[in-house]
């Protein structure tokens, strides 16, 4: 199980340098955003739900804790974690859509105001926009174009349409996909197609839920090139995605999401070489087990969702763990240009 | 990750939790339904003795359904109607059951066995339920025994279809391929590793049956083509009432109706409450 | 906009199963009848007495000394030709009879057909739209009551309440056999209309309405909605746009295969209301033997619920876009 961290796909160096050129050009403007005050700010949120086990037992299940990330304008964040820990229930609570059995804790702060619920019902579809993973989130039985202008006044439905048809135009989607249905798409074109669904709402963050599945090398960084076009539009982008590679080819920062919380935010210049510049154990042994680097799948599996921890989230896997690691989750401290949640940091 | 497995009680039923709720619901219906039949068999026939003397009367608290035009006290006849559907009921769904479960195994043995009992699910689907359980009680000769077998012989058709879905189902399933290779006989996957997991499914099919069948016992015994008017069955007394409406006896047709909704109420109750049991992902609500 | 060809290599083959189904069922029901040992004259004169020889006459009528196999062949070649014998209760053709009856049991089931139909899908929606809460809670609990209800007893309800208390209809509704459509005034007829169809209505909604409730639900928490919600849609319009739309196609779907209970709701409301329908008349010959009128009216009824069958196919296979796309990959 120790691999699943690295199902990323096997991407190949000369794409990587592809995307260097666009790395340096935003390098520079994520450095003048940095003094700004973040666009979204989630602080120590903490998401449990309520279930039924087997025999009808009512269970509350913890599916992320004491979890931290920043978003700023301008700037790729990118979360990254292995499949299924919970990390679409992180847009979904952002975008206060979850169900009505989950139970969120903490604070969120969108451009200096509190993301309350109400708030958040507000300016979803306007100021926050959802890239979904697939088809699946359209609706199976209405046609495109109806779809991609969302509900909108008859008196502005005609400018809508043009506004799609011109959207569509940029992303290659000639006119007869407007009267297609989802089914009939292909992956390419879905994904093109839930693009310019964020597009077409002109929103300021864009959360994007694992954009990027089963894609071929092509589309997939064309498609991750959309992305960095919203960021260089001054957009924040959230990224997540289990895929580090394709994270590390767009993003500015690095989130890395394990058994439901963040252990460590590092910027994307801090993966290289032996990885000695990532602060927490877990960040170098994701880096280290990719194909071109080492290799090296470290032991264990992630705890499980029902178990009970009181030290730290990755004791049972660490290399460097003291009796401390055991007593009391490690406090989250910034470090170098990047935060992390390791007792044997300074 | 601080918290784990919590138990958490609310609801009508406060202190109880989901599961002990279902338990009691289904304890306290199947109960009732119990002491109907029970008390059904326990009145003998005497207590039904004719009285012109109380004859017509309204439902008072000697007789809490009041009384027919013979002086019988009404909550006795309903009581008995009532026991007599529920066996009835009873012995129709447990034919069907055994039909069901025969044709369910039979379409799993082979392709043209399976097109056939598909071929008889759509035949018995193609006349409406009522008009086809006429034919079949005309063709016993009609009466109770002809109505009782018209019920058993018509309700299979949802249970093999369960049963047949479920065989093929399990038949995909990695484990019975690994047994098959590991040279385990038929017999022996069917009976480890097939079995047990239909017994639950057949149990709630019979039990989800019983209200269809007794509903359609007491419909085609109003409809006259049943048990005979002096043995005891909802479907007679409601037929007779019909002749007293007029006269504004509404209690006739009223009470005994009423109890023959409850009684299959609870037969669904119990259904439902055993299926959350069953398959707990469907209870979330 | 839909294939030609493919619609009529549908229509044949549903004549085809049409056909070989009604070979069998008159086959079958025949010989029930047939071997039945109950006695058809002795069914049809009941307690009355009558001498030998007009008992004679009667069996010669119905054909008791015929060898069965002849029957079934005489019965069936008529048939063929459309004949379907002479009514024996009703003596008139059997043709003739179901015409009559079936015409006005059409009536009374589509109007309950249609009516419960709509007004179960809008509880339905409600239900589904307001889960957990006290509206939904009273739907649902409306629905298992209705569906646990015999036919009949409601019936018999609504008529104790309505004729006998209210007054507002007339008890007995039936009209004398002879009087033939054209006698009766609309108003009459309507009349006579109005309760069974309410009945009929009343119970046909709690199927249709606990099924739009678990379609919308299951619905309301796909991918698509969530998405649609992540895009601001809220409330009754995200219902109305994604809601409806993906309920809609299954639920029509679901009311086209409920042809065959709502055949048997109608012979119970038809017997409690004397309304002069099809189920009246299959009741009728039933119980007295009526060969050749119930074999009509199987067969009838037996199209009728096929019918209902092959539109519900028709809608499956032609009307969903996502089928109509698989259908063309393969």
């Amino acid at each position: 199980m120790g691999y699943m961290e690295n199902m990323g796909n096997m991407g190949n160096m000369e794409n990587m340098e592809n995307m260097g050129n666009m790395e340096n050009k935003t390098k520079t403007t994520a450095k003048e955003k940095k003094k700004t005050e973040a666009l979204l700010k989630v602080e120590n949120i903490s998401l449990s739900f309520i279930q039924y086990a087997s025999g009808l037992r009512q269970t509350e299940l913890k599916v992320i804790s004491n979890l931290s990330i920043e978003a700023h304008s301008g700037e790729i964040l990118a979360v990254v974690g292995s499949s299924g820990s919970g990390k679409s229930l992180l847009a979904h609570a952002i975008l206060g859509i979850l169900p009505s059995n989950a139970k969120l804790d903490g604070k969120m702060e969108y451009n200096g105001q509190q993301l309350t619920p109400e708030k958040k019902e507000e300016i979803r579809g306007k100021e926050i926009a959802l890239v979904p993973q697939s088809t699946n989130y359209l609706d199976p039985l209405m046609r495109i174009s109806n779809q991609v202008i969302g509900c909108v006044e008859e008196k502005n439905e005609g400018l809508m349409k043009k506004v799609q048809r011109d959207i569509f135009q940029k992303y290659d989607l000639k006119p007869d996909v407007d009267r297609m249905f989802p089914h009939e798409l292909s992956g390419g074109m879905t994904r093109r197609v839930l693009v310019s669904t964020a597009v077409m709402s002109s929103a300021k963050l864009i959360i994007a839920d694992e954009p990027t599945p089963g894609l071929d090398e092509k589309t997939l960084n064309e498609t991750l090139s959309y992305f960095k076009d919203m960021a260089n539009r001054g957009c924040a982008v959230i990224l997540i995605t289990h895929d580090i590679e394709a994270a590390l080819k767009i993003s500015d920062k690095i989130a890395v999401f394990y058994a439901g919380t963040v252990l460590e935010v590092a910027n994307v210049e801090d993966f290289k070489n032996n990885g000695e510049n990532l602060r927490h154990p877990y960040t170098r042994a994701l880096w280290n087990a990719l194909p071109q680097n080492k290799f090296q799948a470290i032991k264990g599996h992630q705890p499980m969702q029902d178990e009970v921890i009181d030290g730290c989230i990755f004791y049972e896997r660490c290399s460097k763990k003291n009796e401390l690691c055991s007593k009391g989750i490690p406090q989250l401290k910034s470090v170098n240009g990047g935060v992390v949640r390791c007792n044997n940091v300074s | 990750m601080s918290t784990a497995v919590v138990t958490v009680n609310k609801g009508v039923f406060r202190g109880f939790n989901l599961r002990q709720k279902t338990l009691l619901i289904i304890g306290f219906t199947s109960l009732l339904l119990l002491a109907i039949v029970i008390s059904s068999v326990e009145f003998g026939d005497e207590s039904l003795h004719t009285n012109f003397g109380s004859k017509n009367l309204n439902p008072s608290p000697e007789h809490p359904f009041g009384t027919d035009w013979m002086g019988r006290d009404m909550f006795i006849r309903t009581l008995k109607g009532l026991g007599s559907s529920i066996m009835i009921g009873a012995f129709a769904s447990t034919i069907s059951t055994i039909l069901a479960i025969i044709l369910g195994l039979l379409s799993s043995t082979g392709k043209i066995a399976d097109s056939f009992i598909a071929w008889l699910v759509d035949l018995f689907l193609s006349i409406p339920h009522l008009l086809l359980i006429i034919l079949i009680s005309i063709g016993f000769g009609g009466g109770a025994t002809g109505v009782i077998i018209g019920v058993a012989l018509t309700h299979w058709t949802g249970l093999t279809r369960v049963v047949r879905a479920e065989i093929k189902q399990l038949k995909t399933q990695e484990y019975i391929h690994i047994s098959r290779n590991l040279g385990k006989s038929k017999w022996w996957i069917a009976t480890k590793h097939i079995f047990p997991h239909l017994i639950p499914q057949i149990f709630l099919g019979t039990i989800l049956m019983f209200p269809h069948a007794i509903l359609h016992e007491a419909s085609a015994t109003f409809l006259g083509f049943g048990l005979s008017p002096h043995e005891p069955a909802i479907g007679i007394i409601l037929s007779e009432s019909m002749k007293y409406l007029s006269a504004g006896y509404w209690w006739l047709a009223f009470f005994p109706g009423l109890s023959l909704l409850i009684v299959v109420l609870a037969f669904d109750m119990i259904g439902e409450n055993l299926g959350k049991l069953i398959d707990p992902k469907n209870a979330h609500e | 906009m839909l294939d030609k060809d493919k619609i009529a290599g549908f229509i044949g083959n549903k004549i085809l199963r049409l056909l070989s189904l009604l070979i069998v069922v008159c086959f079958v029901s025949f010989m029930l009848i047939q071997y039945s040992p109950i006695d058809p004259v002795r069914a049809y004169i009941g307690e009355m007495p009558v001498s030998a020889e007009h008992k004679a006459n009667l069996e010669e009528y119905w054909g008791v000394n015929t060898p069965p196999q002849e029957k079934f062949l005489n019965w069936a070649g008529d048939a063929l030709k459309g004949n379907f014998g002479i009514s024996l209760i009703y003596r008139m053709p059997v043709t003739d009879v179901i015409k009559e009856r079936f015409t006005a049991s059409l009536v009374l089931m589509a109007a309950s057909w249609l009516f419960s139909g709509i007004l179960g899908f809008i509880l339905g929606i409600i239900a589904g739209m307001k889960k957990g809460t006290w509206i939904d809670k009273t739907i649902k609990i409306y629905c298992y009551v209705l569906a646990a209800t015999p036919t009949f007893w409601l019936a018999l309800i609504l008529l104790m309440v309505f004729s006998v208390y209210l007054g507002w209809f007339p008890i007995g509704l039936s009209v004398p056999i002879g009087v033939t459509a054209e006698n009766v005034t609309f108003l009459d007829w309507f009349l006579r209309l109005i309760l069974p169809a309410l009945t009929l209505s009343l119970l046909g909604v709690a199927q249709i309405a606990l099924f739009t409730r678990e379609k919308l639900i299951e619905v309301l928490s796909s991918d698509y909605v969530l998405f649609a919600k992540a895009r601001g849609e809220k409330g009754l319009d995200l219902v109305l746009r994604h809601g409806i739309r993906n309920v809609a196609l299954p639920a029509i779907t679901l009311q086209f295969l409920g042809f065959s209970e709502l055949f048997g709701g109608t012979v119970l409301v038809e017997q409690v209301f004397s309304y002069p329908g099809i189920g009246q008349a299959a009741v009728a010959a039933g119980l007295r033997s009526d060969v050749p009128l119930l074999l009509g009216i199987v067969i009838v009824s037996a199209c009728f619920v096929f019918f209902g069958n092959a539109i519900a196919d028709l809608i499956y296979q032609f009307v969903d876009p996502r089928i109509k796309q698989q259908e063309a990959s393969i």
